[in-house]
């Protein structure tokens, strides 16, 4: 191993870290050094008139993104380039995300274009029961994987002809957990929680709802069949999440679905 | 369940460091994470134990500070300590808050080179 040259006390130029350097307690030790840094230990002693070491401990304040918040980065930044709002849906499997968004796409959709990415671990049946004529639609299958993720995102929105588009759905594999920790780059994340649910789903799996902006109470038709306590799961809703909006919703029966348009409106507008 | 990348991009970022700082080696590697950064470190550990070996980070001592979370509550003008889980509430008038002021930091502090 090469013997490091002189260690400089201070860089030429170093705005954004300090340096300060410290006596190394190696002094007068009798151990035999052993292991990776032994060499250059050694080498340090030899250049060392007082036999003390000079460890450079250097404060360097770097934030780490692995790789798919470097990729949801860029879709943020592309998404933004082409003025359309991205929306990540999430929730269990069956809560109501495709059926909100087919009749999104046939009310809502035909004032302003919009486009859908769905994810399923296998099969492009929602892919298909949200194809219309004026929304492009493409179907992510996932195969063993239960979230999408940023670089599924990148490619499918290249798939699709997002011309003119002002809002893209992105209906996420059905799952509580890990869709919660991969950012897509979307500007909104959508929490949907459906009254077939307990109440407490929110204080069950609080990080999905933690990092929520809009949580839709979905299904609020069949609310008082299922015994369902809507007052007590909007409590546990602002509990986890206060930053949220909520609006319950059902999109068989349309109850609503006008507060979900203008929530959708006032971001179509946006460039 | 990301820590391996997690873990990837701190040596690679490390690398760098050893090069603008004309080293080698790193011996000890510093890194501040959030309670609320969604990192377990015992994975973190173990990713290190797998990816370092016969790299320059080869022997360093690994050394976790942890920040924990604080929010702020907006009625009483203060922050507080949220240690309590995913619920932030104010000890003081008890509203929730959403406002997270501390706890997802995730990132390398300090380095030491030999």
């Amino acid at each position: 191993m090469n013997s490091p040259a002189p260690l400089p006390t201070t860089p030429e130029s170093a705005p954004d870290y300090h340096i300060h350097a410290l006596t190394g307690a190696a002094t007068g030790s009798t151990r035999d050094l052993s292991g990776p840094l032994s060499a250059e230990i050694t080498a340090a002693f030899a250049a060392s008139p007082d036999g003390e070491i000079a460890v450079r401990s250097v404060d360097v304040n770097i934030p780490l993104l692995e790789k798919n918040d470097i990729l949801a980065e860029r879709n943020r930044g592309y998404f933004l380039g082409r003025g359309l709002t991205a929306l990540n849906l999430v929730s269990s499997p069956g809560a109501g995300k495709t059926t909100l968004l087919e009749r999104t796409l046939d009310e809502f959709g035909r004032q302003h274009r919009c486009a859908v990415l769905v994810g399923d671990l296998e099969t492009d049946n929602d892919g298909q029961r949200l194809s219309r004529p004026h929304a492009p639609v493409a179907q992510i299958t996932t195969g063993t994987v239960c979230h999408l993720d940023a670089g599924m995102i990148a490619r499918a929105a290249q798939s699709i002809d997002l011309d003119g588009v002002r809002i893209l759905f992105i209906e996420n594999v059905g799952n509580l957990v890990c869709p919660a920790s991969f950012d897509l780059g979307e500007q909104v994340r959508v929490v949907l929680l459906s009254t077939t649910e307990g109440e407490d789903k929110p204080l069950k799996y609080p990080p999905i709802f933690k990092s929520a902006n809009l949580v839709l109470l979905t299904k609020v038709d069949v609310a008082d069949v299922l015994g369902f306590k809507r007052d007590v799961a909007v409590e546990n809703i602002r509990r986890i999440a206060p930053q949220a909006q909520i609006i319950q919703l059902s999109a068989r029966t349309g109850e609503g679905m006008a507060e979900w348009y203008a929530f959708l409106q006032a971001r179509a507008g946006r460039r | 369940m990301h820590e391996v990348g997690i873990m990837q991009s701190a040596l690679d970022a490390i690398r760098q460091q050893a090069v603008n700082h004309g080293a080698t080696h790193v011996s000890r590697i510093v890194l501040r994470i959030g309670t609320l950064a969604g990192v377990d470190q015992e994975a973190l550990r173990f990713a290190y134990e797998a990816l370092t070996p016969g790299s320059l980070a080869d022997g360093a001592v690994l050394e976790i500070e942890t920040v924990p979370a604080r929010a702020y509550c907006a009625s009483c003008r203060a922050e507080f300590g949220a240690s309590r889980g995913f619920i932030f509430e104010c000890p003081q008038c008890h509203a929730f808050s959403g406002e997270i002021r501390a706890g997802r930091e995730l990132g390398i502090a300090r380095l030491e080179f030999p």
